[in-house]
């Protein structure tokens, strides 16, 4: 194999370049490709096979290319590619790899992928001359149109008001003209997404195998790929050539290397046909009927045992043996976005059908038009077939085929999920029709009963990286953060993710650690007062003249008998009659409420309140408005919060007589206009106080200014968690999931029981929703008061049972609590209502452990504490 | 992805939107005179042709409305959009 003295259309030889391959310098041009540039130095395996180790090398000039695999790592980085697939550029290392990639542990280099939005009249994908064609037909139409090319040619392709992409590939054809394309660009790669009002497939068609022993030696290639790498490369790559076709279209190539200086025979496995009787005219030498039965050579094929009528044989000396199975129109696109096929007898292929969507075109030779006809070859026979590969990245033989098939397997697809054969990074696009042959003959069956395997995008490899573009890193995600956010990580607080919210976990003093911080602020706020960021809460306002009608159908208690200036707690049910969110409803007004939800739950509430209000309801004179990051909101738990609140110099008179627990008061605090919310999810007296978000940081320095001398802490969601579950209450999404209604929460109280209706209520009375021995929730205490049960510790009946062991439950939440000084847990489990005081065990990783059903209310069971 | 025509911002990209089910299922007047058979049948039953299909959709990167929609199942094609205060097109 060599570069010779002149030709080549692709490459640029006054530019010449080096490139690396497995240690070793090779010369290149401007405008190989690495398996040119390969060729071109003689380097003939490129990387072993993947499951036999065989020598592996260049079969293909295209993306198609099933064989000859690498690894780029240096200018990009890119863990497996295609030898044919990759632009050679000066300083590119590579080095062989069995199809499979290995990732490096680092951030590979390479710039990172921009992403491009078009929109286009027309996109044409195939840069061949039915390509070029289609593009300047839509132009002269007045069409934005876009040329997609998957070579770096530019060549052909320069036509006036055409966006022209080269080294761009397709990846896939989706609904209504969207299009993704990968622009592999060195130095500059790129991912479009176009929407197209019309889609031009121009994919052109592929080449096929044909199986004969040691078909996958180096040296055994494509003809159109031998013709290629000679026009458009300038590289000859063998100088004893047998080309082995059972179509005209080979002529061309025995024609061009013979012109290039090879030696070369033509094996025809056709008895006549006036392409061959020119050939001979023309002094090619020609077998005509014979076959290529094996490929000869150790690690590069040295020669080749030919075939011929009435069992004739003959060894010829050979360094290539170029193949022409015939050629399938290249349809992977096409297939992906649910276009049809019908099988050509003539062409032994499949062809489009005319099913696709009426935007979609192909044209030129994806359509089989064109095509030469010739028979098919499922494989040249001999006795033993386990070298005549057909799926070379899987490894797999026309006797693994076989054997399949031999196995009951009587479909293509069927053979595809035994074998894997098209299920590799080519997807088998030059053996997919020889494989589906290959069952068609072994089943005594027609050409074409077979359907060719289904293809899904994409259609060729595409890298993580270039999907995810620049989104990654701080880009991958936006942050949520609070008004109060810098003061938090001036004090050195640990934040947490709560979807896109970054809140604070714990406020550690010196070298505490995560329990030692969590005890002393869980301590702080039951013996004297904590101060915690809560702007992150859900906030909705629901405004107008049926806010109240509204929520009484959306929340399973009443919020329209509930006074101006009062709060109350109450759950969402989904229709299905379980807990779908919580929250307090606070009256601003006769027509205006204000929703808390969960920090996660906010969009999601909002979300279920516009479907109701819009599908169902929109006779309803109401508006929601998510207000989450109007106000910041400090809330002040414990015994001395209302010394706290009152150190800050408020306006409002704080006593419980004049302001009640679960009300609400304007004032102001510290001077900031205030509106505070006598609401605890701490169980001790606790006022919210909520502001307008940008004077959360003042409130709060204003807050812990006062506080601090009384001894408040500010306390982060671990210890807010702490102080929930101590008082049992849940949180939805934790201790329930889903299959939870109120009562098995133990929380009837909150399900109205007058005649109106609210959303899930007739679920309730389902006879599985209404059952008794449903999954409830419960306290459970360890025997041994240190023991933390791990969350989601499965409970069980009986110790040491023999699985499958009946399953009564899960913990759910499970803390140290500090004030008790022993461990605690909710839990889940099946008829735990009833069952208080009982034992059942927790099965943990070093054997299972006793634990008592307890009320899940721990601490202050009679609530004496929030009134202070 | 679908090119999905909002009735209230025009053609958008199917990312922008929410699939929201069969369309046309009313909410009963009065759920607590249904039988047990008759809410299930509210709660879990939906028609699943192929061929045309009536389906709510909801713009929620966008206009946040709720809208309806005919898709061919078969082809997943989207034949029309229409507000849910318009009657569905014939």
């Amino acid at each position: 194999m060599r570069r010779l003295d002149d030709g080549g259309s692709a490459i640029d030889r006054s530019r010449p370049l080096r490139v690396t391959f497995e240690g070793r310098v090779l010369e290149a041009f401007h405008g190989d490709t690495l398996a040119s540039a390969l060729l071109a130095n003689d380097v003939a395996e490129v990387c072993p096979s993947p499951i036999q180790g065989r020598p592996r090398g260049v079969m293909t000039a295209g993306t198609e290319e099933p064989n000859a695999f690498v690894e780029v790592s240096a200018p990009w980085f890119d863990p497996v590619v295609a030898a044919t697939a990759v632009p050679v550029v000066d300083g590119l290392v590579a080095a062989g790899r069995p199809g499979v990639g290995v990732l490096p542990r680092e951030p590979a280099p390479g710039p990172p992928v921009e992403h491009l939005h078009r929109h286009v009249e027309t996109i044409v994908i195939g840069g061949g001359p039915s390509g070029v064609a289609a593009a300047y037909e839509a132009v002269s139409r007045g069409h934005r149109t876009i040329l997609v090319h998957d070579r770096h040619e530019e060549a052909t392709l320069t036509t006036e008001g055409v966006t022209a992409l080269t080294g761009t590939t397709a990846t896939g054809v989706y609904d209504d003209g969207y299009v993704v394309l990968h622009e592999r660009t060195p130095g500059h790669p790129r991912l479009w997404h176009v929407r197209a009002r019309r889609v031009v497939l121009a994919t052109g068609a592929t080449e096929r195998l044909i199986p004969f022993a040691a078909n996958d030696l180096p040296g055994v290639m494509l003809a159109g790929a031998a013709w290629a790498y000679v026009t458009r490369y300038g590289v000859l790559c063998g100088e004893r050539v047998v080309v082995f076709t059972t179509n005209h279209w080979a002529y061309t190539t025995a024609r061009v290397l013979r012109d290039a200086g090879a030696e070369v025979l033509v094996v025809d496995a056709s008895t006549h046909g006036s392409a061959m009787d020119a050939a001979r005219a023309d002094g090619l030498e020609v077998l005509a009927g014979w076959a290529v039965a094996a490929a000869h050579g150790d690690r590069h094929v040295t020669g080749a045992r030919l075939t011929g009528p009435d069992g004739a044989t003959r060894d010829v000396e050979a360094d290539l043996v170029a193949v022409s199975g015939g050629w399938t129109p290249a349809l992977t696109l096409y297939r992906g976005i649910g276009g049809g096929l019908r099988y050509d007898e003539g062409r032994s292929c499949f062809v489009p059908d005319g099913s696709a969507p009426d935007w979609l075109e192909v044209v030129g030779a994806a359509t089989g038009e064109g095509l030469p006809t010739g028979p098919l070859i499922p494989y040249v026979p001999a006795n033993d077939l386990s070298t005549h590969f057909v799926d070379l990245q899987r490894d797999q033989t026309v006797a693994d085929v076989l054997t399949a098939v031999r196995r009951g397997l009587r479909s293509t697809e069927h053979v595809k999920r035994a074998t894997y054969i098209g299920t590799a990074i080519d997807q088998g696009r030059t053996s997919g029709v020889v494989t589906a042959q290959i069952v068609n003959d072994a089943l005594g069956e027609p050409q074409g009963s077979q359907g060719s395997t289904h293809a899904r995008p994409p259609a060729e490899p595409i890298p993580f990286s270039a999907l995810a573009g620049l989104d990654s890193g701080a880009l991958l995600d936006p942050e949520r953060v609070t008004s109060i956010h810098a003061w938090h990580v001036a004090r050195g607080a640990v934040f947490e993710n709560v979807g896109q919210w970054k809140r604070s976990w714990y406020f550690p003093q010196g070298a505490e650690t995560l329990h030692e911080t969590v005890a002393r602020e869980c301590l702080a706020v039951r013996e004297r007062a904590g101060v915690m960021d809560a702007s992150t809460l859900g906030k909705i306002e629901v405004v107008g003249a049926d806010a109240a009608a509204f929520l009484d159908r959306i929340y399973t208690n009443r919020m329209s008998t509930l006074p101006v200036a009062s709060i109350r707690y109450g759950f969402m049910l989904g229709l299905d009659g379980m807990v779908f969110d919580d929250g307090v409803a606070m009256r601003l007004a006769e027509d205006r409420y204000l929703l808390t939800t969960t920090t996660g739950g906010a969009a999601r509430v909002l979300d279920h309140l516009e479907e109701w209000l819009q599908t169902e309801w929109p006779e309803l004179r109401v508006y929601c408005t998510s207000v989450t990051e109007q106000w910041a909101v400090a809330a002040v738990n414990g015994p001395l919060a209302r010394e706290v609140v009152a150190a800050t110099a408020t306006d409002v008179d704080l006593a419980s007589e004049a302001f009640p627990f679960m009300t609400w008061r304007d004032g102001t605090v510290a001077g900031i206009p205030t509106r505070l919310c006598r609401v605890s999810f701490s169980g001790e007296l606790a006022y919210e106080l909520h502001v307008p978000w940008w004077h959360g940081a003042a409130l709060w320095e204003a807050v812990l200014a006062a506080g601090e001398p009384l001894g408040l802490v500010p306390y982060g969601t671990e210890a807010m968690h702490v102080l929930r579950a101590e008082k049992g209450y849940v949180i939805v999404g934790q201790d329930t999931d889903g299959t939870m209604t109120p009562h098995d929460l133990d929380m009837s109280w909150i399900v109205r029981r007058d005649d109106s209706d609210f959303i899930g209520r007739r679920s309730l009375r389902r006879p599985d929703t209404a059952r008794e021995g449903r999954t409830q929730l419960v306290g459970l205490l360890t025997d041994d008061p240190g023991l933390v049960l791990l969350e989601g510790a499965q409970l069980v009946e009986e110790p040491g049972g023999t699985p499958p062991v009946p399953m009564l439950g899960h913990v759910t939440s499970s803390y140290r609590s500090p004030v008790l000084g022993r461990s605690i847990a909710l839990a889940v489990v099946k008829g735990g209502a009833s069952r208080h005081g009982e034992t059942i065990h927790a099965a943990l990783a070093g054997g299972d452990v006793p634990v008592t059903i307890t009320s899940p209310v721990f601490y202050d069971p009679e609530g004496a504490r929030r009134d202070g | 992805m679908l090119l999905i025509r909002c009735p209230w911002c025009g053609p958008r990209d199917e990312v922008e939107f929410r699939y929201g089910g069969q369309a046309h299922v009313v909410y009963p007047a009065d759920p607590e005179a249904l039988t047990d058979e008759g809410w299930a049948d509210y709660l879990f039953m939906r028609d699943n042709p192929k061929g045309l299909f009536r389906e709510r959709w909801v713009h929620s990167a966008g206009c946040r409305r709720w809208f309806n929609a005919v898709r061919d199942t078969a082809s997943h094609r989207l034949v029309a959009t229409y507000r849910v205060d318009e009657e569905p097109p014939a």
